[in-house]
């Protein structure tokens, strides 16, 4: 038997098991006609983070199975005033949420509240260290498209330091033998990156590390992160975005991945973003499935 | 145990190196100091107590060059009694006490307010006053009036000294008093929002780093001050190969350059912060293996001069908060002697006489401690007694200290405080 997963905070934390069989119960959610398997529980969304995609997603997944949602936000209650994760998590779980969708902008948030909280946690982000559920929507995408995910090239572009999606996909693919391109100016991919796993390598150069590319995963960049840095945004654009052109460095079957929010003009062009390639709307579907997977797994119901 | 007129230890090793002594001794303590050491059984029938210490290691008290010890200001997490209670069940007869209390000790009456018997400590307190006024980098403080006081170094440990002007300064101004300047070498400018040290751990979890050229180019900087005026600065919690390299080369150059690491960098790497564990954080931050590989080696070349614990209690409820917003610094007065024995004396077989030079004789010399870190008769009768060979267990929750604060709890160490002797009185038994 699998061991049961009661929180899920971090792709390490999974086995190989525990992965697929997410993935295997998120294929098989039926966003027309969900399974009630959440009736009568109540899920807690602790956003401490400003993050409309992340949460609606986990709005709808918990929904979907029938089970209630709360919204606990920074400017609702005694998070302002002082209050401790510790202690909000405890009146979080004692007012009868049966699990706690959190994201928080320290990394290693959803590990100290786990830590002490008698409920699941599901990490729906903390700060730069892991988004797992993204991670794991992204292997779902991936392999919708794919017939395995061993031997794969996965080229994930952009601002790799500051992303806890590039930390969670470069640690759960890696598991499963893709070959992990990280690609972004020194700033953004330090040559420590390529310590984060084996099969991770750091690139610093588009053009190359595109070539023979399965899968083109951009991330978002905020132009206030290249302030005082080695390139300007002009620059940035011209060495890294995704173009059509550079599109066509990678495999024919290539296809283009982004977490959102997408930054037209930034990381993607219009074109590669709406064009054939483009699987960003899909990931956004598989995101609910997931998240519905991830529900039912916490709570002991799938 | 009330005071002593006076106490025979029999039947111990002495092992004290300022008096190149290390051998089978009996040791006469009267009033508050060393009356005699002489051959076993000389000195028998002197003593209103004699304390039976075969089997132990009979060395000057220790002195920690740095403890933070809270007071004034943040009893919740530490008093000068419980603190210096914490450092007598360490070995340590004596503990400087960092500034960084509530408010700074930037003047002569908190300098004096600390040292007041009405604080209760268990053993000597030398306050370490700030360097500049409210440690805020600006202006220096009075140190002559300081040192009059009580003082025996400034720092203005937490921060660093960061502006070269004031820097050459202090050094010159402190030259002329013949004290060190205390220097936690930070440079602040490089480590904003950091928690940790920079490498594979603090990629993998998502948290910035510190780089080692943060304090090695800070001690770099000091050097090159040192020798421009002559004046003396001591490295605090130095915990990189690059820092301990420019120390190395400094003293070669025969500049007055000493440095202290604390058990910790010698003992834990920045990997084990495992899943942001917060007593695992502290500033400086544990360092990669090659890191504490080269501390390891500056111990047993004599680059590196004490071992200090940089005793930083903590509150359970500022640490136990988000990685990134816990406080930094960890306790250490109660571990550090068995951190020595099991580390560097068993495992990396430092004779046991190299760990009593970095724990008592030379902090005295660092620090000008007069008639301190040594046995010779006419010297402050502060005696440690401990077992090398005891094994045991450390459980935070019997500590000493107010704060629970320490990685180390529940591990398994070879050796331990038997008994500790402040000025002539017994400060802890075990
Ligand atoms: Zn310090």
């Amino acid at each position: 038997m699998k061991p049961q997963l009661r929180s899920l905070l971090g792709i390490s934390q999974l086995t190989t098991g525990q992965i697929e069989a997410i993935l295997a119960l998120a294929r098989r959610m039926d966003l027309k006609r969900p399974p009630q398997l959440l009736r009568n529980r109540h899920v807690a969304l602790l956003f401490y983070e400003a993050s409309t995609r992340t949460r609606i997603s986990f709005e709808f997944a918990a929904k979907a199975l029938g089970a209630t949602t709360t919204q606990v936000t920074p400017t609702s209650s005694s998070i302002e005033k002082g209050e401790s994760l510790i202690d909000t998590g405890w009146t979080v779980a004692n007012v009868g949420a049966d699990a706690i969708v959190m994201r928080h902008p320290n990394s290693g948030a959803a590990y100290l509240l786990a830590r002490y909280v008698h409920v699941p946690i599901v990490n729906a982000g903390d700060g730069m260290h892991q988004h797992p559920s993204q991670a794991l929507l992204d292997a779902l995408t991936i392999t919708n498209h794919k017939k395995k995910l061993q031997g794969l090239r996965v080229v994930i572009v952009g601002d790799v330091y500051h992303s806890r999606v590039a930390r969670s996909n470069a640690e759960l693919l890696t598991r499963f033998g893709v070959d992990v391109v990280f690609c972004g100016p020194p700033d953004f991919v330090p040559e420590i990156a390529a310590t984060l796993a084996p099969g991770v390598t750091a690139c610093h150069d588009l053009n190359i590390a595109l070539q023979g590319a399965d899968v083109v995963m951009a991330l978002r960049v905020q132009k206030e992160r290249l302030v005082n840095k080695q390139l300007s945004v002009e620059e940035y654009i011209a060495e890294y975005q995704v173009t059509p052109l550079r599109m066509r460095l990678a495999k024919p079957d290539a296809i283009l991945m982004h977490p959102g929010p997408v930054i037209r003009g930034m990381e993607v062009t219009s074109e590669v973003a709406d064009g054939p390639q483009s699987c960003i709307h899909e990931q956004v579907r598989n995101g609910v499935k997931t998240r519905m997977a991830i529900l039912a797994t916490v709570l002991g119901a799938a | 145990m009330k005071d002593m007129d006076s106490i025979l230890i029999y039947g111990g090793r002495v092992i004290d190196p300022a008096s190149g002594l290390d051998d089978d001794m009996d040791v006469l303590l009267r009033d508050d100091r060393v009356a005699a050491v002489g051959p076993p059984g000389k000195l028998r029938g002197q003593g209103k107590r004699a304390f039976k210490a075969k089997g132990y290691i009979v060395a000057p008290g220790f002195i920690d060059l740095h403890v933070h010890l809270r007071e004034p200001g943040q009893p919740h997490k530490e008093t000068i009694a419980t603190g210096t209670a914490a450092a007598a069940a360490g070995g340590f007869t004596s503990v400087c006490a960092m500034p960084n209390t509530v408010p700074v000790n930037d003047s002569a009456e908190i300098t004096r307010w600390m040292q007041s018997p009405e604080r209760g400590a268990l053993v000597n307190v030398f306050p370490v006053a700030a360097a500049t006024a409210g440690s805020l980098g600006e202006k220096l403080t009075n140190f002559a009036a300081l040192k009059r006081a009580g003082a025996v170094a400034v720092s203005d440990d937490g921060k660093p000294i960061l502006e070269d002007k004031l820097m050459r300064e202090a050094l010159r101004k402190a030259a002329m008093l013949k004290i060190p300047v205390v220097q936690h070498a930070e440079d602040t400018r490089l480590t904003g929002g950091c928690s940790m040290n920079l490498g594979p751990t603090s990629f993998r979890l998502g948290l910035h780093g510190m780089s080692n050229a943060a304090e090695s180019t800070i001690v770099e900087r000091d050097i090159a001050l040192v020798r421009a005026t002559g004046g003396h600065v001591h490295v605090a919690h130095l915990s990189t190969r690059e820092a301990l390299q420019a120390v190395r080369d400094a003293k070669k150059a025969g500049l007055r350059v000493t440095c202290e690491v604390t058990p910790h960098h010698l003992t834990l790497t920045d990997d084990t912060v495992g899943e942001f564990n917060t007593n695992h954080k502290m500033n400086p931050p544990l360092r990669a293996v090659a890191d504490r590989e080269a501390l390891i080696e500056g111990i047993l070349d004599g680059t590196i001069d004490a071992i200090a614990t940089d005793h930083a209690p903590h509150a359970f409820h500022e640490k136990e908060v988000e990685f990134e917003r816990a406080a930094f610094g960890i306790t250490g007065l109660e571990t550090a002697l068995p951190i020595a024995i099991t580390v560097l004396h068993q495992h990396f077989e430092l004779p046991l006489w190299r760990i009593v030079e970095l724990l008592s004789s030379n902090p005295a010399k660092i620090f000008n401690l007069r008639n301190r870190g040594t046995l010779a008769k006419g010297s402050h009768a502060d005696v440690t007694i401990f077992d090398p060979k005891k094994k045991w267990t450390f459980e935070a929750s019997r500590s000493y200290s107010k704060s629970r604060n320490t990685p180390f709890d529940g591990w398994s160490f070879s050796g331990r405080i038997v008994a500790t002797i402040a000025g002539g009185r017994v400060a802890y038994e075990g």
